[in-house]
């Protein structure tokens, strides 16, 4: 053990500081999750209460059913235009591969505050972009702040701005990596383009597919920061903008309900960790 | 037309949509920035820019102390990336080329913690930071987050396939100890693996908002996109000016992506396809 001491010295920052910043407050919510408590006050023991009252908590149900709904809003197109992104710059003959790499990439980088406030300015209700297009070509302007699906396709449209490009990147690195002889092959055999997109292409990708269906699943369930600056504390209107994680946080730090926003956390674990088993069955299942 | 040319028509005019339709919020919110905020709530909007730039960019430097927030996010940020690349490479690379007893299970330790949700502990993280004192204090920022186990993961990857064995062995013979031989054989070949991880963290702290929001109280103290977010209070008054703020706020970030992009974009699919 001594003559590895060295070794140990270099990995211990990782375990000592997850045992003080990570493993102490998992415990410690879950020891919250049980009790009733202002954050000043004393802490009173409360059983099974906060989960009893997440149950019937209608909000907390707008909530997880609002963070679903934007999941799919979001996902299904961003994953749609990144497998296109993708198909296009992988063809052979495609040049400045690099710049458009970069420019997809782009809108990834920046800050979600931002992100946040060019898009509030984009769906505007009175003076906003969008509005401006449809007006252009003869449509009735929508009140995209004030209607529930509305606000639900702004916060979407920032998550599809956000990512696309990321999971681009992604696929076409799956792309690049499936080896050319398995076409050729195909070729040979007498397959179609299209029969060889179904029967090696989708199946060569569908660990990446796996990876960013998995990783849009989490980050999607943990959305908070664009709701938050697009549609304030409250979720907007009809509390439509209202997600799992921003209520999380409205009940625990603007109301000071720390027991009852642990209690929230750890629902919002239970939902994502079956939510990703589903997705991962879903996705890994056909190949078998 | 052949239809080759006709190939390249389709897939340029793809493309090039796709980017503009990407690049356009960054061309709007320039636009947006140089213009008065009674010329931002006209309609139908105006699409070119205006001569209101610098007007809007002083109001902000009165509003907050811009300067402040800029040199706080770049302390912290930087700060942390150097602590990021030290301590993960280091443990990176001993889990990567040595063995010692309980290395197996302490890994996979490692990479279970990357599951849990931060924002599960974000009340008991919270209560942690006001027994130690350190709320409204830049420790709250820079010590939770000084090492972190994807990095670990993405450096253990890195270093496996990219350390050669022969020149540790040869490193021993010459009498180095462990430190050493980071220091002196893998720091040197783990240099270009650092553009990724160090971007990837120093983006992720300039552009983190929930946990700053939450312990930052001292308003000398805050990051860019707190000072930003006290700026969106002021939204109906002067949106021009909450426009400009946030440009500012996001140009050091661009500047830095377009330099390292071509290592980081590579780097990023690399990792995930490995998986």
């Amino acid at each position: 053990m001594w003559e590895h001491r060295a070794l140990y010295v270099a990995i211990s920052p990782f375990y000592i500081l997850f045992a003080v910043f990570g493993l102490f407050p998992i415990a410690f919510s879950l020891y919250l999750a049980f009790h009733k408590w202002d954050g000043i006050g004393v802490m009173t023991y409360n059983g099974l209460n906060n989960f009893k009252y997440m149950l019937t908590d209608a909000e907390f149900w707008q909530a997880v059913g609002n963070t679903f709904m934007i999941w799919i809003y979001a996902t299904i197109p961003m994953l749609f235009f990144a497998l296109i992104i993708a198909f296009l710059l992988h063809a052979p003959f495609v040049k400045f591969r690099t710049l458009f790499r970069v420019g997809y990439f782009l809108p990834n980088v920046t800050s979600i505050v931002a992100v946040a406030i060019i898009f509030g300015a984009l769906f505007a209700n009175n003076y906003g972009f969008l509005n401006y297009l449809l007006q252009s070509v003869g449509l009735p302007v929508v009140e995209w702040l004030d209607a529930p699906w509305g606000i639900k396709v702004a916060i979407s449209s920032m998550v599809v701005w956000r990512w696309t490009g990321y999971n681009a990147v992604i696929y076409l690195a799956g792309l690049q990596s499936i080896p050319q002889t398995l076409y050729e092959a195909a070729k040979i055999d007498g397959a179609s383009g299209i029969q060889s997109f179904f029967r090696i292409t989708i199946p060569m990708l569908r660990p990446v597919i796996l990876f960013t269906v998995i990783t849009s699943t989490i980050g999607g369930m943990q959305l908070f920061t664009e709701p938050q600056i697009l549609v304030g504390n409250d979720g907007g209107t009809g509390a439509a903008g209202m997600t799992i994680v921003l209520y999380l946080y409205r009940e625990s730090f603007i109301n000071n309900y720390f027991g009852y926003g642990a209690a929230v956390g750890w629902g919002m674990f239970l939902i994502i960790a079956l939510f990703s088993i589903v997705n991962w069955k879903l996705v890994q299942g056909k190949s078998s | 037309m052949t239809s080759k040319s006709l190939k390249s028509l389709v897939l340029y005019t793809g493309l090039i949509g796709g980017m503009l339709i990407s690049m356009f919020p960054f061309y709007w919110l320039i636009v947006m920035s140089t213009r008065t905020t009674s010329e931002i709530y006209t309609f139908p909007p105006r699409l070119w820019f205006g001569s209101e730039l610098w007007n809007n960019v002083s109001r902000v430097l009165q509003q907050i102390d811009f300067w402040g927030a800029f040199m706080n996010t770049l302390f912290v940020s930087g700060l942390v990336t150097v602590l990021v690349l030290f301590f993960d490479s280091l443990a990176g690379f001993a889990f990567a080329k040595f063995e010692f007893p309980g290395k197996k299970w302490l890994f996979v330790l490692l990479l279970a913690t990357m599951m849990v949700p931060s924002q599960l502990s974000l009340v008991p993280s919270f209560v942690l930071m006001a027994t130690f004192g350190w709320v409204g204090s830049f420790k709250a920022l820079i010590i939770p987050g000084m090492v972190n186990a994807f990095g670990i993961f993405w450096i253990r990857q890195y270093a496996t396939e990219s350390i050669p064995n022969d020149l540790l062995d040869a490193g021993r013979i010459d009498g180095c100890n462990f430190f050493r031989l980071y220091w002196n054989v893998a720091l040197p070949i783990l240099r270009p693996a650092f553009a990724f991880l160090g971007a990837f963290t120093f983006i992720g702290v300039w552009n983190d908002y929930l946990w700053p929001l939450i312990v930052l109280t001292d308003a000398r103290k805050y990051t860019l996109q707190i000072a930003l977010s006290q700026l969106n209070g002021l939204y109906n008054t002067d949106y021009a000016m909450v426009i400009a703020g946030t440009l500012l706020a996001v140009i050091p970030l661009i500047v830095m992506f377009l330099f390292i992009s071509r290592q980081f974009i590579s780097d990023i699919a690399a990792g995930a396809v490995k998986d």
